[in-house]
């Protein structure tokens, strides 16, 4: 019985991580620089494979092959594991997403946590160590304001982020993922309650606070993430590279990998509380209970339609990115601290109120 | 600055007397210590060469001392040394975002010093060229200048019709970037077959790109947080350092060369002269924007009217002869050899001159003591006297100004070192 638990997990950590998420990683890289380009009336790469699929190869196969230069000034301990510390919290998240309904019996998730969004922030609030620790131990000046930056923007959209979810676990009642995503699949999304019990006046009153802790919850993802337009702690036209200034080859890739790994959890994340994670629209293809039986197909759709509403996300970060210009530092923090905090706390209380009323 | 001080606590008064001694060394380590940052002069926001040496109290910087001279080629004593049509090449890698525009102010200049007029197809030829290089070095200024703001795609969409209009340079002078075009009393060639069409095609395209940039920037809220009310010079700091071009028109000093002091045909064009109100940032944007919609109408304009007829002076004795005739005839061949060897025969006295270029008064003051010649030659390079005012504007500003700052006052090295 324990072996088969443990062999169950493995297998899916390694097809989950190893085999999905991290090619994923690679692929928005290239799916990055193709809409990029898209974008800006440009063609982008092309070169490499069909449609420049394999850019990603080329790309670590570069990265690889650099030198990977230690400056003599830095403190080389933690020089060493700034990156590491960056890329392992942003893989270590993976565990909790359930990514699927079911298959072959198994549950389509690594670790089916009762406490899934509490296990995800305190993993994720990890994820600034990586950065200050980069920042401090290049023991140079662009990094270190980059570092300094990172800090406290990482550390003060975290609160937004975890209030924005309350509302969500306040109507649900509940804090483990799997369980949101079969309350979702049956009873309407978050933001479509447009079948089962979501079809009624409660469900639609109640989609105005999701929508309000959607919109917060996105922006804060946007910040975590450093992604324009919060990539403050690398903006490149100030601090030239922040606090990755001095990384060369795999260990800037890691900084690289670990940013865009963040935005693919951070995607998977919203897909799973506000979109209903791997279930498809108007209840179809729903098992019955959380613990009844799907066949093997409607499971490989349940995890197609997961990762299609992923990507569908990252697109929507990659445009955004090529859209918008950059905040300031201390703008950046008033709105964190003066608005989001503000309003997702109002948020709370606004659901508390609709939950007591109706 | 700022002092902190804090309670410390201490349960007895032995280890009380003990950390008083450490006290004065707590205090000082709280109150800290400036951080000297150098930006540049290879930096990715410093256009260039720019060495600014700021002083930073946390975000805030205190003290802001720019270092420039990185790009310095001597190009004033270099004009010492050489005939008056020899210089024009070095001018084009003044504001290299420019040449066709640096070409024509030089050219003016010493015709100025020989008393000489253009025909009017020959000024014609020169606005529609000062009007090209204004727009191709404004979109670079704001491509640069959203790029610095985080909006990197601005930038790529500017630089799109840049490259239409080096193809129009190529087309007219054989070159993309180092145009060379004018000579003293002329140019090198007449406007080649299907330039007008080309250009009047540019500015239409042109125009739809301008809007896209305008939906993507004017009134976001990012870029209006990044840039009102940020680096404002006032009327009257603008005029006491000096400022020129956008720059001075962004703080309301409604002074532009060509309505001012008009040169070439432009007293022929209806334009407007964009100014701002306040003089921060998002002002000098608006100007430069502006500006470019009004250069499209001057091109249209100098198109639709373009004179017929010569487009050089027409001086037996100073201007060099057609090829087929020095080949054919002695009077020519004598005039060639002369003008070729000796240069032109310029007159003793002093003359400046001022053109209105994209980035500001670009003046050539020339002293001659006769001969080909000049005794002295003064660029007054406006990138130099428009990063004057840097020092004063970056302070108290935020260390994330300084880019806003930088891209707004749309500087370029080249010249400004010379």
């Amino acid at each position: 019985m324990d072996w088969h638990l443990i062999i169950a997990a493995a297998i899916k950590i390694v097809v989950f991580v190893f085999l999905v998420t991290l090619p994923l990683v690679a692929m928005s890289v290239w799916a990055e620089r193709r809409v990029s380009a898209a974008i800006q009336d440009r063609v982008g790469p092309n070169r490499v494979g069909p449609f420049g699929l394999l850019q990603a190869v080329a790309d670590g196969i570069k990265f690889l092959l650099k030198e990977d230069f230690t400056p003599a000034h830095v403190r080389k301990f933690y020089f060493w594991l700034a990156p590491a510390l960056t890329m392992v919290p942003a893989l270590l998240t993976c565990a909790v997403l359930p990514f699927g309904s079911r298959l072959f019996g198994e549950k389509m998730v690594i670790a089916d946590l009762d406490v899934g969004p509490l296990y995800v922030f305190a993993i994720a609030s990890l994820t600034v160590y990586g950065i200050v620790l980069a920042g401090w131990a290049s023991n140079s000046k662009y990094p270190f304001l980059g570092g300094v930056r990172s800090t406290s923007q990482m550390i003060s959209y975290e609160i937004s982020l975890g209030l924005s979810i309350v509302p969500l676990v306040m109507i649900y009642g509940d804090l483990n993922l799997s369980r949101i995503v079969h309350e979702q699949a049956q009873n309407g999304w978050a933001l479509l309650p447009l079948w089962g019990e979501g079809l009624s006046l409660k469900g639609f009153i109640l989609a105005i606070p999701i929508f309000i802790s959607f919109i917060i919850f996105t922006t804060s993802m946007f910040a975590e993430t450093n992604r324009l337009p919060f990539d403050l702690p690398e903006c490149e036209t100030e601090l030239v590279a922040g606090y990755h200034t001095e990384y060369s080859s795999m260990k800037f890739a890691l900084f690289f990998l670990g940013e865009y790994a963040a935005m693919i959890i951070g995607s998977g994340l919203a897909v799973t509380l506000f979109f209903g994670g791997w279930s498809l629209p108007f209840g179809w293809l729903t098992p019955a209970t959380l613990d009844a039986e799907v066949p093997w197909w409607h499971g490989m759709i349940h995890i197609g339609t997961f990762f299609a509403k992923v990507i569908a996300f990252i697109l929507f970060f990659i445009v955004v990115r090529w859209t918008l210009p950059r905040f300031r530092y201390d703008q950046l923090m008033r709105l964190g601290w003066v608005f989001f905090f503000e309003i997702a706390l109002a948020n709370v209380v606004l659901t508390a109120l609709l939950l007591w009323l109706l | 600055m700022p002092t902190t001080s804090r309670e410390i606590e201490v349960q007895d008064t032995a280890s009380r007397a003990e950390s008083l001694k450490g006290y004065q060394a707590t205090t000082e380590d709280l109150v800290g210590e400036k951080l000297v940052l150098n930006m540049g002069p290879s930096h990715p926001a410093t256009h260039g060469v720019l060495r600014l040496i700021l002083e930073l109290d946390g975000e805030i910087i205190t003290k802001a001392d720019p270092d420039i001279g990185f790009l310095h080629r001597g190009d004033e004593k270099i004009a010492e040394n050489m005939q008056y049509n020899q210089f024009v090449p070095y001018t084009d890698r003044l504001d290299y975002l420019a040449p066709l525009a640096n070409n024509v102010a030089y050219a003016l200049a010493v015709e100025k010093l020989m008393g000489w007029e253009l025909p009017p197809r020959g000024q014609a030829i020169r606005t529609i060229c000062c009007e090209m290089a204004r727009i191709s070095a404004h979109l670079l200024g704001l491509g640069a200048y959203a790029m610095d703001v985080g909006a990197m795609t601005v930038f790529l969409y500017t630089f799109t019709q840049r490259e239409t209009i080096y193809d129009l340079c190529e087309l007219l002078t054989g070159a993309r970037f180092t145009t060379s075009y004018t000579r003293v009393g002329g140019q090198i060639r007449d406007l080649p077959e299907g330039f007008t069409q080309k250009l009047l095609k540019f500015c239409d395209e042109f125009l739809i790109c301008l809007d896209e940039v305008d939906t993507l920037l004017t009134r976001n809220k990012i870029f209006l947080d990044r840039t009102r009310d940020i680096g404002v010079i006032s009327k009257e700091d603008a005029i006491a350092w000096g400022l020129s071009g956008p720059n001075l028109r962004g703080s309301g000093v409604d002074h532009d060369v060509r309505k001012a002091n008009p040169y070439l045909d432009y007293h022929r064009y209806q334009f407007d002269i964009p100014v701002g109100t306040v003089g921060d940032c998002y002002d000098r944007y608006l100007v430069r924007m502006e500006e470019m919609r009004q250069s499209t109408s001057i091109l249209r304009q100098a198109v639709a009217g373009l004179p017929d007829g010569p487009i050089n002076v027409v001086d037996a004795k100073q201007r060099l002869p057609q090829k087929e005739r020095v080949l054919m005839s002695m009077e020519e061949l004598i005039h060639h050899f002369i003008l070729v060897t000796e240069g032109l025969d310029a007159p003793a006295g002093e003359v400046y001159f001022g053109a209105e270029n994209p980035k500001g008064e670009l003046g050539f003051y020339i002293h001659s003591k006769g001969g080909g010649v000049p005794y002295r030659l003064k660029i007054r390079a406006p990138s130099f006297v428009n990063l004057s005012i840097l020092p004063k504007l970056l302070e108290g500003c935020m260390m994330s100004d300084t880019v806003s700052i930088l891209g707004s006052l749309d500087f370029v090295m080249g010249e400004c070192d010379r």
